[in-house]
């Protein structure tokens, strides 16, 4: 079992929990993910490790409920304890001092963005953070991203907050202007597409963290492989970062749809159950 | 005694068996057994065993059975295989033990794949176990995997005093006997009575631990210092089908349609929250065990149609000839000599047929099936995550461990390697033959301990 030692709500449906991990608190490294296994009946759910502390023995997630699943995690409180946490898994990110690097970081997409950064500062890269939320209420963790970078951008899509737009404008501007010699994205699968669309002509490396639908998340199933130029991959191990010029995005946003009837009716059941 | 015919025991009837998971060979009575066992020669040279690869002395057992004295039959049985309540049920006696006996010759064999599940099921409602004393030695090993090969090798490290630990990446221990053997086949509840068994012997199975990223084998060794560790870890990553529209929605392989319904229950969807996603017409690529499973879960699900599509005869399937029959008995259509060519899309990107190709001596014809879920089953290749963050491993071209074969060490010190990672592509991948390698391994490990680390006091240290 694992203890919830905290919860923190960011907006009506996102929240972050951090739990005690502490085994897997020391192994974590900066784009590794989790399996969350709440109870025997739930689905084995990924996330991103958004945090991890090995003094304290904690990880850090940060939810965005978007079906019966996620949904179900946000009756959770802190105290509570659930039935199992697999990881670190998937390859970590690269850190080395790249020189000037752009991390962007779409909505929810920003937490797994932050230990990259962080990462990359202490190694002593230039840090741009680029992140984008659709309205101001939806802003988190500004602070933490402007303690590792040497310039940050916050844009929302209604301009309520920061710039107004969407984090491909000043990723844009920024490499139209500069040497940049590595961007990462993660974010929802248009925005990482958008921004891997705006980099290829110049060339530069980008690097996106890809969410396919896992099962075991160990490489046994393939439920999760990506087509990555002419190969196949296994997210679970070959990944989750990827390149982002190669990755089709077409193909990975078809097969995010192939449960959509299943999870509507799970949706339908939890709503009968838990009205709002 | 050859004129009493073979017992057969009792099967669930085909349109019962359709519609629910539950255990289609019922097993014998022990009239049934005793029968049975009285068809057994009793050979002065018996050819059985010659056909078992771990040499259970089978006519020593059976003897024991038509005396009724079951818990001899289980301690003869237990000297060379520790599951027989699971071995009776999965190994493939047609091409093994069954295949030599002197019986099969003129008339039908001896069953001894039921006569050995009966006295395995006696053991386990009974709780006969080994009884003999532990006496600890102070000395620990780490195993990874706890499919056969680990479960092998844990029970006799920690019936010789050894403290053991076995990390599980996935959140139940059993291996491809709790994620991949269906349940009307292997019920859960007999592997778990055999894991049950083994931390009753003070064995402690740690799932949810992806050895490689929340340990390193260095880390075992050395942070945790464990003085040997045995990788069990199976060949699991499936091979891609690798024709057109194989990424299309619908496309799955065999692995990941047992596992949402086997591990994740997704048969039970919605009250189990994991869906299996499967649609009306089923088409099951490949003829081995695994797609014979896929095929007769598939069926249980309630679709319209499940083919079998094979390249090769139905007589060339390397499956349990047993598993076959109830295939055909249950309404699994059997599409053979014929290739897939590739999977056809809607609109949306669903699987919606496949075109095929079928060859015979007069020549070949294409044809379309009619299909929306299209599941292979080519086999699998070994899984990569050990290999790659363990750099002194020696791996072949393919990615399995190599070993020595008398011992299964590893190239490293104190690193010993069984079941399914230790065999190349192609080679006859089997529960026995995982047990088997994991009890060799464990045999390694003890004279290992004793001789290595006797000489130094303590175990070398990591690439030491
Ligand atoms: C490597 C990785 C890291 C991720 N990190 C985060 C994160 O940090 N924060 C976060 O909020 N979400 C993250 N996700 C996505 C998250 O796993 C899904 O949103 C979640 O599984 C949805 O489950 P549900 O039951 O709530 O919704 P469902 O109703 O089941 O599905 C909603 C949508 O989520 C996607 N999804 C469903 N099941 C899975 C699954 N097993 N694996 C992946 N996607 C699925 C599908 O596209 C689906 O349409 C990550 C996914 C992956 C693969
Ligand atoms: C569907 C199916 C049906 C079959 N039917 C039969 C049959 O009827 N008869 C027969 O004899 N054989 C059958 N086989 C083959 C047989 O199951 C295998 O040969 C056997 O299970 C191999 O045992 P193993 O212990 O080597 O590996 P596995 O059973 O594959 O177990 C390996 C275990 O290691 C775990 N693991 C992997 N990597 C790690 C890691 N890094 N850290 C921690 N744990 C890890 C896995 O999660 C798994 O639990 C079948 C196989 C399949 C897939
Ligand atoms: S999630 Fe099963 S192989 Fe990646």
């Amino acid at each position: 079992m694992f203890e919830i030692t905290a919860v923190e709500s960011f907006s009506p449906s996102t929240f972050l929990w951090e739990i005690n991990a502490p085994e897997i608190a020391r192994a974590a490294r900066p784009g590794q993910f989790v399996i969350v296994h709440c109870d025997e009946t739930s689905e084995r759910i990924p996330l991103t490790i958004a945090d991890f502390d090995a003094v304290k023995g904690t990880i850090t997630i940060v939810i965005q409920a978007a079906g019966k699943g996620t949904l179900e995690m946000m009756a959770y409180k802190a105290g509570d304890r659930i039935s199992a946490v697999a990881g670190p898994l998937g390859e970590p990110s690269e850190i080395e001092n790249f020189g000037t690097v752009v991390l962007v970081g779409g909505g929810l997409g920003a937490a797994p963005v932050y230990p990259i950064l962080r990462a990359l500062k202490l190694k002593g890269c230039h840090t741009i953070s680029i992140i984008g939320f659709r309205t101001k209420s939806l802003v988190f963790w500004e602070g933490r991203f402007r303690r590792y970078s040497d310039e940050s951008i916050i844009v929302t899509d209604d301009g309520s907050y920061g710039e107004k737009g969407l984090v491909t404008q000043p990723l844009k501007d920024i490499i139209m202007e500069r040497q940049i010699n590595r961007v990462i994205a993660i974010g929802p699968l248009v925005m990482m597409r958008s921004c891997a669309e705006v980099t290829r002509p110049f060339g530069v490396r980008t690097i996106v963290s890809v969410n396919p639908i896992m099962v075991d998340g160990t490489g046994m199933c393939g439920s999760c492989r990506v087509s990555l130029g002419d190969e196949v991959k296994f997210a679970c191990i070959d990944g989750p970062d990827m390149d982002g010029h190669l990755v089709n995005f077409d193909e990975l946003i078809i097969r995010q749809k192939r449960f959509v009837k299943y999870e509507k009716q799970s949706l339908a059941l939890y709503e009968k159950k838990c009205p709002k | 005694m050859s004129k009493i015919a073979r017992q057969q025991s009792t099967h669930l009837p085909p349109d019962t068996r359709r519609t629910n998971f539950n255990e289609v060979v019922c097993g014998y009575t022990e009239t049934e057994a005793l029968t049975e066992s009285g068809r057994c020669l009793q050979c002065k040279d018996p050819l059985c065993t010659s056909g078992c690869p771990v040499r259970i002395n089978i006519k020593g057992f059976i003897n024991f059975v038509s005396k009724k004295d079951y818990k001899g039959a289980y301690k003869t049985i237990t000297e060379a295989n520790l599951f027989p309540s699971i071995c009776g049920r999965v190994c493939p006696q047609d091409r093994q033990c069954e295949a030599a006996c002197i019986l099969g010759k003129k008339h039908e064999p001896v069953s001894i794949g039921l006569l050995e599940r009966f006295v395995g099921d006696m053991a386990q409602q009974n709780g006969w176990q080994e009884t003999r004393p532990i006496v600890p030695i102070n000395r620990t090993a780490a195993i990874i995997g706890s499919g056969p090969a680990g479960l092998a090798c844990a029970y006799d490290l920690a019936k010789a005093g050894v403290s053991v630990v076995v990390f599980e990446a996935l959140h139940l221990p059993g291996g491809v006997l709790t994620y991949g053997i269906p349940e009307f086949r292997l019920p859960k509840e007999r592997v778990f009575k055999e894991i049950e068994n083994l931390t009753r012997l003070g064995v402690t199975i740690e799932t949810n631990r992806v050895i490689g990223r929340i340990h390193t084998i260095e880390d075992l060794m050395g942070r945790l210092s464990f003085d040997v560790v045995f990788i069990g870890t199976g060949a699991g990553y499936p091979k891609n089908l690798g024709i057109k529209g194989d990424a299309l929605n619908g496309v799955m392989s065999a692995n990941e349609f047992l596992t949402r319904v086997n591990l994740m229950r997704g048969f039970d969807f919605p009250r189990y929250g994991t869906p299996v996603g499967m649609g009306k017409n089923v088409a099951v690529i490949g003829c081995g065990n695994t797609a014979i499973d896929s095929a007769r879960t598939a069926l249980r699900l309630g679709p319209e149609n499940v083919y079998i599509v094979y390249r090769r005869t139905l007589e060339e399937s390397p499956a349990r000839k047993e598993e076959i029959r109830h295939a055909i008995e249950e309404g699994v259509q059997f599409i053979c000599l014929t290739e897939s060519k590739e999977i056809i899309s809607d609109n949306e990107g669903w699987a919606k047929g496949m075109n095929c190709v079928q060859k015979d001596e007069t020549g070949s014809s294409e044809f379309l099936l009619n299909v929306d879920t299209v599941i292979y089953a080519l086999g699998t290749m070994a899984n990569p995550i050990i290999a790659r963050t363990t750099p002194e491993l020696t791996i072949d071209k393919a990615g399995y461990i190599e070993t020595n074969k008398e011992n299964m060490i590893t190239s490293i010190q104190g690193v010993f390697a069984g079941g399914d990672i230790t065999r190349s592509g192609g080679a006859f991948t089997t529960v026995i033959h995982a047990m088997s390698t994991g009890r060799r391994a464990a045999k390694g490990m003890l004279e290992y301990l004793e001789a290595v680390i006797a000489a130094n006091g303590r175990p070398p240290k990591f690439r030491g």
